[in-house]
């Protein structure tokens, strides 16, 4: 396993503060950082299990489980709530069958609350994996959904 | 000759459906065996027109919007190629209010230009400014910054200049500049737009400041949620490197400035200009204890600057026109231009660069036409989630460093979030603690367990628990955390508690909740 993790670090191990760079690598390659990662990334680049642990646990971007085959993140900010947010974040929740930080039983959706897309002359806004969406209505979300094979 | 069109390739464009718009002209188009050439610029910051297409008739940019692929056929057929008159027709870009009244300094070339065309950068006046600065020695690069009058725009308003002589100052064999592009307060969205949109000028910026102070490394720390100004970014540092801008010899001139997009991981706290410092160290956004200050002991312990996006993309367009130009925009100690960015409930939002001094109501009503929702705005909060919420009766104040703080407000990064009378401000008051209590990064108590307890207490104001007691209690609770907090996150996610409490008190006292 720690092979899948090697090339990563062959390329960053010797850049200025490469830590995070490694954990994006490792997630991008991975969907998530797996818990073996951990030691492997700690002793290539001299630091402790806890320091690596400690970086891995502070950025809510790194996830530490699989993530469901879309990432759906929906703005929780000042700007959106003053557009319905809040109306829009419960919706999520209810269509989708779960709360926030969580993936649906069928692996298909992961959903995250977010603070801030920049999006906020068009809110509310929701992002789904890197495609930026605005003044997302409850008919719209679950038009997205649906076209991302969730019209459960 | 074919005819040009713009359709924009910025975010808050595409998230409304401009990259369907796109594909639809060029399919229209092809089918009509019309030659039609189309470009991809950023936004002209007219949210509420996006997607906004433009077409170019003579010498002159006319517009549409906001258009969806469902018009597109419709647009053909009204010749909207010769600026036909269709239901969406806008007339002249120039001439539109919203536009035609703003100054645009810094966003000069954002929605004008195709954001990656190096090209179309130099032929609007790109790289003036840095070759103005190669002829300069250092200090008098840095004194030009600092007679500019240039105040951080990241939010702390500290004069740029006085910081580029710090470090110009400082004696090290390794110097930084970093950009702040962690642009994470509500309702701002001024970074994004400029990197998506012109992306050179804030290389540039960044340029100039390593030739001032002699640094040879630069970092741009960039949001996560921030795909697509990534994306800009890293193409254009690529052309910039291709023609020699960034590199070994900087335009010629023997000097070596090498800069590369570092991505955030979703910190909120990493915009704070020390704990940035340490996620580029690649650790824990953990705030550091000033002093030493970061232009003393920055980025790896070395002299380091660090500017948010837009001082640094400001600093072009000064080195080119001169320092008295800039100063020449602007009142009392608020020199130069502001993006104002509108947000929230209102009608046109959108981006609007305007010299200090105009006044909220003229944003809020002329440029926004009140709220999206056709109510009355009730409240607005300045300067993102650390900023306080004014009342209806403040809006005649000016968007000036000094006059907000005189109303216990701040202009933050120029964020401005409407909020109409459905509003309910005691949760928003609730919201700024629940905020910081996700966002904190713990380092220091006041910050950690008091928004968390700052939650508990609203909640107990709000389900009726000794309201007077634990009203008391709160404002004691924002005094610990302004006067004991390491940082602005602890230090003034007080002020929209306050705001509420001092503007909108009656929420707190309405019949209890649960």
């Amino acid at each position: 396993m720690t092979e899948d993790f090697s090339d990563i670090l062959d390329e960053y191990q010797h850049v200025p503060g490469p830590l995070l760079l490694v954990l994006h690598a490792v997630q991008r390659k991975h969907g998530f950082v797996p818990a073996e990662a951990v030691p492997y990334i700690a002793e290539r680049l001299n630091l402790s299990r806890a320091e690596v642990h400690g970086v891995l646990s502070f950025y809510h971007h790194f996830r530490r489980s699989p993530p469901g085959r879309h990432v759906v993140q929906v703005c929780r900010a000042e700007s959106c709530q003053a557009m319905g947010a809040e109306h829009l974040a419960q919706h999520a929740q209810q269509r989708l069958g779960i709360e926030f930080h969580e993936t649906t039983p069928d692996g298909a959706f992961s959903l995250e609350p977010v603070y801030c897309l920049g999006n906020c002359a068009c809110s509310p806004a929701v992002m789904i994996d890197d495609e930026l969406f605005g003044r997302v209505s409850a008919e719209q979300f679950d038009a997205l959904l649906a076209e991302r094979g969730g019209d459960r | 000759m074919s005819t040009v069109v713009y359709v924009p390739r910025d975010a808050a464009a595409l998230s409304v459906g401009a990259e369907r718009v796109a594909t639809a002209i060029a399919r229209e188009a092809k089918s009509r065996g019309i030659d039609l050439t189309l470009k991809r610029n950023g936004t002209r910051g007219m949210c509420w027109l996006e997607p906004l297409v433009e077409v170019v008739v003579g010498s002159e940019r006319y517009a549409y919007g906001p258009v969806t692929e469902r018009d597109v056929p419709a647009l053909f057929a009204a010749d909207f190629l010769h600026n036909g008159a269709h239901a969406l027709q806008l007339g002249r870009v120039a001439d539109i209010a919203y536009f035609a009244s703003q100054q645009r300094l810094t966003f000069e070339n954002v929605g004008v230009i195709e954001p990656t065309s190096l090209d179309d950068y130099l032929t609007h006046g790109g790289y003036e400014g840095l070759r103005n600065a190669l002829r300069m020695q250092p200090h008098e690069i840095v004194q030009a910054v600092t007679d500019s009058g240039l105040r951080g725009r990241g939010g702390a308003a500290f004069p740029t200049g006085i910081k580029w002589k710090t470090v110009l100052d400082a004696s090290a064999p390794q110097k930084y500049v970093t950009c702040n592009a962690d642009e994470g307060d509500s309702g701002t969205f001024a970074d994004r737009m400029l990197m998506e949109g012109d992306p050179f000028s804030l290389i540039e910026g960044m340029t100039i400041a390593a030739i001032a102070v002699g640094a040879t490394q630069g970092y741009i720390y960039l949001r996560i949620e921030y795909p697509h100004a990534e994306r800009t970014l890293t193409d254009a540092i690529q052309a910039a490197y291709q023609a020699g801008y960034l590199g070994a010899d900087v335009a010629g001139s023997g000097r070596r400035f090498d800069l590369e997009v570092r991505m955030g991981a979703g910190a909120y706290i990493c915009g704070e200009e020390t704990s940035m410092l340490e996620s580029l160290e690649g650790r824990r956004g953990e705030v550091r204890v000033r002093p030493p200050l970061p232009a003393i002991k920055g980025l790896f312990g070395r002299p380091t600057i660090v500017n948010n996006v837009i001082s640094l993309a400001s600093v072009p367009i000064i080195l080119r026109r001169g320092a008295q130009f800039y100063r020449d925009f602007g009142v009392g100690r608020s020199r130069g231009t502001v993006p104002i960015q509108l947000a929230g409930n209102i009608k046109r939002g959108g981006l609007v660069e305007r010299a200090f001094g105009v006044s909220l109501r003229d944003l809020l009503y002329d440029y926004g036409g009140g709220s999206a929702t056709g109510r009355p705005i009730r409240a607005v909060q300045v300067g993102g989630p650390l900023g306080a919420y004014i009342p209806a009766s403040q809006f005649d104040t000016a968007i000036d460093y000094e006059a907000l703080s005189g109303i216990g407000a701040l202009l933050g990064h120029g964020g401005v979030v409407a909020f109409d009378d459905t509003v309910d401000m005691a949760r928003m008051a609730r919201f700024a603690m629940e905020f910081c209590a996700i966002e904190s990064c713990g380092k220091c108590t006041p910050c950690r367990l008091g928004s968390t307890r700052g939650v508990e207490v609203i909640d107990r104001i709000l389900y009726g628990v000794d309201r007077d007691g634990n009203l008391r209690l709160l404002e004691d609770l924002c005094e610990t955390m302004v006067e004991g907090s390491l940082c602005g996150l602890g230090g003034m996610a007080p002020f929209p508690v306050r705001s509420v409490l001092r503007h909108f008190r009656e929420d707190f006292l309405k019949p209890p909740t649960r």
